[in-house]
């Protein structure tokens, strides 16, 4: 998930062309209070006109108790966003009142049920309530951790390790994970230090996240590297299934490939291989098996 | 009634718009592709203004290649600051 300055139209313009799974148009902490007007029309503008694809698009509104996060909701909805983020989520109220803000709109233009939510967790109150957050709602698309915000709020500074973020992180990914939600994680915004950021992504990936949110273009690559399965992963996964289906038309349900036992959790995660592979586009659809 | 009012930037892919009042509508641009899409912009301009039922106005616009959405935003948003009238409800 790509994050673009909401009154940036030049960034707005090119941002697909990078090829990123999803972007998302920032109307928060990226636009200044005297330009929240202007960045709210480019965005619903952009959203109307720009062929954006295949691309995911994303809206970071500001929060609903400013002056700005009920028109934000207006303008988004009015103009097809998939998904609408919701910055600081503390609790499950406030998806809640997003969920009523959104359904508004919808209905006033004849569109229910299309606008799904994402919520950035970014506090020490919001890890804590996470779950409450990931199930306030069945428009609940994901949660995502905000680290700036998060860090601060627990009154410590950001590492390369990450040390400070190793619960909020798993909080979210188990949280997700219970609610049949995505996760995504934080941004890395030091641009000069690619070798942590991948470090990061491989982190994170391990930890369970579906993504990482990233600031440029040049971070893409290191992403889909570290999330998309090797050949070799995909042989495996594939040898798994083929083996699974052959034991499950002749009765059995435990088989064992290359010596090893397999069960359901080692087809569950061939699944996901498999899946992930054809989401990177290195394999077709139609081949997958 | 409106009153001057200022959106956009001069950055690549924006466009700065300058509202004024005055009779009747006169739209200045300035713009790098002003030859091929001078007048384009200057009917997109007048449309968008129209639309908001602006029609006293002297515009100066000064183009950085912007696309037609966000002409269209940046009118808006001078619009809105102009008359003090949202487009969104309060």
């Amino acid at each position: 998930m790509m994050f673009v300055p909401g009154n940036n139209p030049g960034m707005m313009a090119d941002a697909h062309i990078y090829g990123p799974d999803s972007i998302m148009l920032d109307l928060e902490d990226s636009v200044t209070m005297a330009q929240k007007d202007a960045a709210r029309l480019l965005v619903y503008n952009a959203l109307r006109s720009i062929d954006y694809g295949n691309t995911e698009m994303v809206v970071r509104i500001n929060p609903l108790s400013t002056p700005y996060g009920k028109k934000d909701v207006e303008a988004v909805v009015k103009a097809g966003v998939d998904v609408i983020r919701m910055p600081k989520t503390e609790t499950a109220d406030e998806v809640r009142e997003l969920e009523a803000e959104i359904l508004k709109v919808e209905q006033e233009i004849g569109r229910v049920g299309e606008t799904r939510i994402m919520a950035a967790i970014e506090s020490a109150l919001g890890i804590v309530n996470a779950y409450e957050i990931a199930t306030a709602s069945e428009r609940m698309m994901g949660i995502a951790l905000g680290a700036e915000d998060y860090s601060a709020n627990l009154k410590t500074n950001r590492t390369p390790g990450g040390a400070e973020l190793l619960l909020a992180r798993e909080t979210i990914v188990v949280a997700a994970r219970a609610a049949g939600i995505a996760c995504f994680d934080t941004v890395y915004s030091n641009l000069d230090d690619m070798e942590t950021f991948r470090k990061e992504v491989e982190l994170i990936k391990t930890l369970g996240f579906d993504g990482k949110s990233i600031i440029n273009p040049r971070q893409i690559e290191i992403v889909n590297q570290v999330f998309t399965p090797s050949e070799k992963e995909i042989t495996k996964a594939r040898t798994i299934i083929a083996a699974i289906r052959e034991a499950q038309e002749k009765g059995s349900g435990v088989i064992s490939v290359n010596g090893k036992m397999v069960d359901r959790p080692v087809v569950l995660r061939a699944e996901r291989t498999i899946a992930l592979a054809v989401a990177a586009g290195v394999i077709d659809k139609e081949e997958a098996l | 009634m409106i009153k001057e009012a200022v959106a956009g930037t001069l950055e690549s892919g924006d466009i700065l718009v300058q509202l004024s009042p005055a009779e009747g509508m006169t739209i200045e641009l300035q713009s790098s592709v002003a030859a091929q899409f001078g007048r384009q912009i200057k009917e997109l301009i007048a449309e968008t203004l129209k639309g908001l039922d602006i029609n006293d106005v002297y515009v100066k616009a000064v183009d950085k290649g912007a696309l037609d959405c966000t002409i269209r935003a940046r009118v808006t948003a001078a619009a809105v600051r102009s008359t003090g009238k949202d487009v969104w409800k309060d």
